[in-house]
């Protein structure tokens, strides 16, 4: 049952092929079969069992929303009440959130089980989950890469069958990024379409949550439960929630595909661009107009991310004073000593460079030089998009310049690192939507195709992304081992 | 641009970060090289440019001044290194 998507899943259920103990018991098993993969940081069985006996209820009386019964896990950035929130991090490992995220209300409000909370890396500052205090995360497609990052115990997590889906957080292409190193569906979403309340914050003006499942069908199903208005975080945006599922079937014929000329240069993999240009000419044949265009700031695009991103963490990571929550140092001799002790001992060296990096750049006598300039730059980026949006309907591009790496391979150099997260960066900047889908495989590692549309247009990115998986069947790949 | 390890230490303090002194040339290199990268926006001019805080540029929404949440000070307290009499405690400040 484990291989099934989440439409087929709930249809199960509603047929009493299965109950959803007996799923969830199903994935438990699975998660425990397959620990080396190190996909969670915690494992709620007892919560998972109970919510699952209670969905059974719900089915059982007819009422029933499309989650209802399915296992999930979540990301551990997302505050679950009752249940360990780490966010990969020393800092948090004894914490127990007061209060749920809204994405955990509105699952658990939608009868979904949580099966427990995904390893990223920490405080999803990373690209490779190995800046996680909880240890590196496996790729299933080959153990010794990389999932990538940060949202790696999910992409893992889902492409290994240990969960029917999950959610991530992607603020320069955690979610795109790993969803394409693993071989599944990942979804960005527009900024301000999903809540940010009880999402433990990174970079403020870029983080967004989406959801990464084995199918653009099953994306539509978990985008539909996440996305919504949310007074209790002012950034959210106050637009009506579109059915997602509804239009995944519409026809593309005459669709505009732009291809950004930035996205084929100099740095992507040969064989990675070969399996793009082959998705890209499935396209063709469904009827879609391809065209070039170009995105002339996107150079722009790493340094300002390195700017903005390191600035916003430095000011959010504030919160982390060992005095109300979180790692407290021992005997601390004066209030300074209390602070620099505790965060310097609870902190892992990604999360301190960014926190030293943007306390730098928000510094009297630099801010405008950097932050105020990287504003105004990444207004360059997002012009460039409206741009390409006046000419054609999405873009299309590879995730990252190459598959997975090696683990350890490019921990020695963080520039190294910042420099693969090129294609996914200028999305967050500009705040738009985005996906990343399985398009076929290098030397046995999976390649992810990235559909960027216009904002609030998930509806027609996902159809975009299904009719493809509906004449393709990369995405139903599974890793040798984990049938 | 080459950030010295004084410079370093100072940042450090204003973050109120502890690091360990065998690692101050490391993020001294580190850091000097992530600014290298952050000179490239040099390069491209952005005068009469707005600076861009938010993708959609939407201002901060506001909400009537009125009381949503009951007082929940024992259960925010329960998660803290150490409180007394419902006070969170922190080594003497004044002497």
């Amino acid at each position: 049952m484990h291989n099934k998507t989440i439409t087929e899943l709930a249809k199960d259920l509603r047929e009493g092929k299965f109950s959803s103990v007996e799923l969830t018991q199903s994935y438990l098993d699975r998660i425990k079969k397959h620990s080396e993969l190190n996909c969670f940081i915690t494992v709620a069985e007892d919560f998972a069992i109970e919510s699952a006996k209670m969905a059974d209820i719900k089915l059982a009386n007819g009422d029933a929303s499309p989650l209802t019964g399915i296992p999930i896990a979540q990301k551990d950035i997302f505050c679950t009440q009752g249940t360990k929130t780490s966010c990969g991090s020393k800092m948090l490992d004894n914490f127990i959130s007061p209060y749920n995220a809204t994405v955990v209300e509105k699952f658990n409000h939608s009868g979904a089980v949580m099966l427990g909370k995904l390893n990223m890396d920490e405080f999803a500052m990373g690209s490779s989950n190995e800046t996680s205090f909880y240890g590196a995360v496996q790729n299933p497609w080959d153990t010794s890469t990389v999932p990538g990052g940060s949202s790696g115990g999910s992409a893992s997590a889902v492409a290994a069958h240990l969960t029917a889906a999950a959610t991530g957080t992607d603020t320069g292409g955690s979610i795109r990024q790993p969803a394409a190193f693993c071989g599944i569906t990942g979804l960005k979403p527009t900024y301000g379409r999903v809540s940010r309340y009880g999402m433990i914050a990174f970079a403020s003006s870029l983080d967004q949550a989406g959801p990464m499942t084995r199918s653009a069908e099953d994306a539509a199903t978990l985008l539909q439960t996440m996305s919504g208005f949310d007074p209790k975080d002012s950034t959210s945006m106050n637009k009506p929630v579109p059915d997602y599922s509804m239009g995944l079937n519409n026809s593309l014929e005459g669709l505009k595909i732009g291809l950004p000329k930035e996205f084929f240069s100099e740095g992507l993999n040969d064989s990675v661009a070969r399996v793009i240009e082959t998705a890209v000419d499935e396209y063709r044949k469904m009827g879609a107009e391809i065209k070039e265009v170009s995105l002339p700031h996107m150079k722009l695009s790493i340094p300002v991310y390195y700017v903005i991103a390191p600035a916003e963490c430095s000011a959010n990571l504030s919160r982390f004073d060992g005095v109300r929550f979180g790692y407290r140092c021992d005997e601390p001799k004066d209030l300074n000593d209390l602070y620099i002790r505790s965060r310097g001992e609870a902190f892992g060296d990604e999360v301190k460079r960014r926190i030293l990096m943007g306390t730098y750049a928000l510094s009297a006598g630099y801010y405008d030089a950097y932050y105020i300039k990287a504003q105004k730059a990444r207004r360059l980026i997002s012009e460039d998009f409206k741009q390409a949006f006046s000419e054609v309907d999405v873009l299309m591009g590879p995730v990252s310049p190459s598959t997975a790496f090696g683990l350890g391979e490019k921990t020695g150099d963080p520039i190294e690192m910042y420099l693969a997260d090129i294609y996914t960066i200028a999305v967050n900047l500009a705040g738009l939507p985005a996906i990343s889908i399985p398009a076929g495989f290098v030397n046995e590692k999976p390649v992810g195709l990235q559909i960027i549309s216009n904002y609030f247009t998930e509806p027609h990115l996902l159809n975009v992304a299904h009719k493809y998986q509906q004449t393709t069947n990369w995405h139903q790949q599974t890793p040798k081992g984990f049938e | 641009m080459m950030l010295t390890a004084e410079e370093v230490k100072k940042i450090a303090y204003l973050a109120r970060l502890g690091i360990d002194e065998k690692d101050v040339e490391t993020y001294a290199n580190d850091l000097s090289s992530i600014l290298d990268l952050m000179t490239q926006m040099s390069e491209t001019c952005t005068d009469d440019i707005l600076p861009m805080a938010h993708p959609m540029d939407q201002i901060q929404r506001l909400r009537p001044d009125t009381v949503l949440e009951s007082d929940q000070r024992e259960n925010f307290q329960s998660i803290a290194p150490q409180i007394d009499s419902g006070f969170y405690l922190v080594p003497k400040v004044l002497d």
